[in-house]
């Protein structure tokens, strides 16, 4: 089958997208399908659908130009140093770290010392682990409610998260 | 402080005559950054220099680091920076930058502080011997210490944040410097290098990544940064090496056992060649040096103090022979001034390595 977008190359992705209710389907090669936006690799998890996150995202840039959005590294520029720009880079270019961190690392998970002023940030974040473990639970037994009830307290805990800690003054 | 006040005194990764037997000194350093500051990589010399001016005047106040020193690399020529290489004290890489890369030392080099190498922040704890639980509390303290002063990046996930991921976590590299020639006479040492790498650990030469095992010395350091906590680092490391040491220890007995007569021959050559030669190349000096080394632990070289091979080991190396020499030495001079130096020094008078005092 032809790609339906440059009518060259093969269509290898194949898309079905709701648009007004209708059912449309999409037949394009990989090179349109990441010039569209649609991230080929990642299938949407019932998780972020049931989050809200998973109306398809053709915002994202295709991976090739991510940028970070403090220091300006593009993710081409860490493949070749093999270092960050800055510490939001983690953030960034998070979707290369998971085979990086498992080739390199025992687990994906610090657990070691703590600085003071983050302890009440980490102890938000191993809530945020643990509820979203009992969603992901909740939703196998299709416990939608008790699903539904969990995804709010985990957006506030997201929520916290991200707020800047109060208390925190610049040095 | 200057360098050539850090010349008189004995180096924190070799602290004369303060060990005997396979076990030379401990190191671990911390990697940290400074939130929402490009790390030094990436950031441009101006906001390195920034961060310098920013950091510097803090560490030199902290309690721990009484008292302390601050060099900024743009004021030390190539030969001072090299010095502080040789000591252990800053890594090759920082040892090519200039500006806004910097040091903080404690007097006793003992604690040390890089400042804009890979990251903003390695902090460094260094002591003779097996000593690894000692300076996670020294350099420990000397973190928290730090992090009431600054705002350090961190994620509550992955730790602290580092600009290379490979130390992102604990940010922590704990190391021990061992000498091995037991290993190495018997042809047992690549199996044990073999044997460290599949539980985690690396094994590196004297001067770091990338280096041969010179003078049959060996770093033995962790690979992973990010899962354990740093009191298990420190753990499985010191539990490896007191393993390491018995082999050693088990090697250098066979050895004696099976072949006194290469051993006694090994360690006479070495005792001979350092005595009379009039030419020697740093690599040279430093094999036959652990020739004296293992002559004295096994005790068969009784007429050497185990305190003048010590120091020679670090007076021997390039940059600390030109400083003492006062002057730049192309590398053929050098060879000469080092033979030199070490005919001198074992000339001199020699005391039993029994009977020596703490420096």
């Amino acid at each position: 089958m032809q790609c339906e977008q440059c009518k060259e190359r093969e269509a290898t992705v194949h898309l079905t997208q709701v648009v007004d209710g209708a059912v449309k389907k999409l037949h394009l090669c990989e090179e349109c399908a990441v010039k569209s936006g649609f991230d080929v690799h990642d299938p949407l998890s019932i998780t972020d659908l049931l989050l809200g996150m998973g109306i398809q995202k053709p915002a994202d840039p295709p991976a090739s130009e991510r940028t970070c959005p403090r220091c300006h590294m593009r993710r081409t520029d860490f493949k070749k140093t093999g270092r960050f720009g800055c510490a939001d880079c983690y953030e960034a270019f998070a979707e290369e770290l998971p085979p990086l961190l498992k080739a390199m690392h025992r687990s994906d998970h610090h657990t070691g010392k703590v600085p003071r002023r983050e302890s009440a940030r980490v102890q938000a974040s191993a809530e945020l682990a643990s509820l979203q473990q009992k969603m992901d639970k909740a939703i196998a037994s299709e416990n939608f409610e008790e699903a539904a009830r969990l995804r709010d307290s985990i957006l506030a805990c997201r929520r916290k998260l991200n707020e800047p800690e109060e208390g925190r003054t610049a040095p | 402080m200057t360098i050539a006040e850090l010349l008189r005194q004995p180096s924190a990764w070799l602290a004369v005559g303060a060990v005997e037997g396979p076990v030379v000194s401990s190191r671990i350093r911390l990697a940290r950054n400074v939130r929402d500051v490009a790390f030094p990589g990436w950031a441009g010399a101006e906001e390195c220099e920034r961060l310098w001016n920013r950091v510097y005047p803090v560490l030199n106040r902290l309690p721990v680091l009484q008292e302390s020193s601050a060099m900024a690399m743009a004021e030390h020529d190539e030969l001072e920076r090299q010095i502080l290489f040789e000591r252990h004290l800053i890594s090759r890489e920082q040892a090519e930058k200039t500006r806004g890369s910097g040091l903080v030392l404690r007097r006793d080099e003992s604690l040390s502080v890089m400042v804009n190498e890979e990251d903003h922040l390695r902090l460094q704890g260094m002591r003779p011997g097996l000593s690894l639980r000692a300076i996670w509390e020294d350099v420990n303290r000397l973190d928290s210490e730090i992090e009431e002063h600054l705002d350090y990046a961190f994620s509550p996930k992955l730790g602290y944040l580092t600009a290379c991921p490979t130390n992102v976590g604990t940010g922590m590299r704990a190391s021990v410097m061992l000498h091995l020639p037991g290993l190495v006479l018997m042809n047992e040492i690549n199996p044990v290098i073999k044997g460290m790498g599949k539980i985690g650990l690396a094994v590196r030469g004297l001067w770091g990544e990338g280096t041969e095992a010179t003078g049959n010395m060996f770093q033995i350091s962790n690979q992973m940064t990010l899962g354990d906590a740093e009191e298990q680092i420190v753990n499985v490391i010191e539990q490896i090496v007191q393993e390491l040491i018995d082999h050693e220890r088990n090697a250098r007995q066979r050895l004696l056992e099976r072949k006194e007569t290469i051993v006694r021959d090994h360690v006479g050559r070495a005792l001979g060649i350092l005595s009379h030669a009039h030419i020697l190349t740093s690599k040279e000096a430093l094999d036959l040096l652990s020739g004296l080394r293992l002559g004295i632990d096994v005790g068969i070289l009784t007429s050497v103090d185990g305190r003048v091979v010590d120091e020679l080991m670090l007076l021997t190396q390039p940059a600390h022979l030109q400083k003492m020499e006062a002057k730049a030495l192309k590398p053929k001079e050098r060879d000469r001034y080092r033979a030199r130096l070490v005919r001198e020094k074992l000339a001199g008078p020699a005391r039993r390595r029994g009977d020596r005092t703490t420096e």
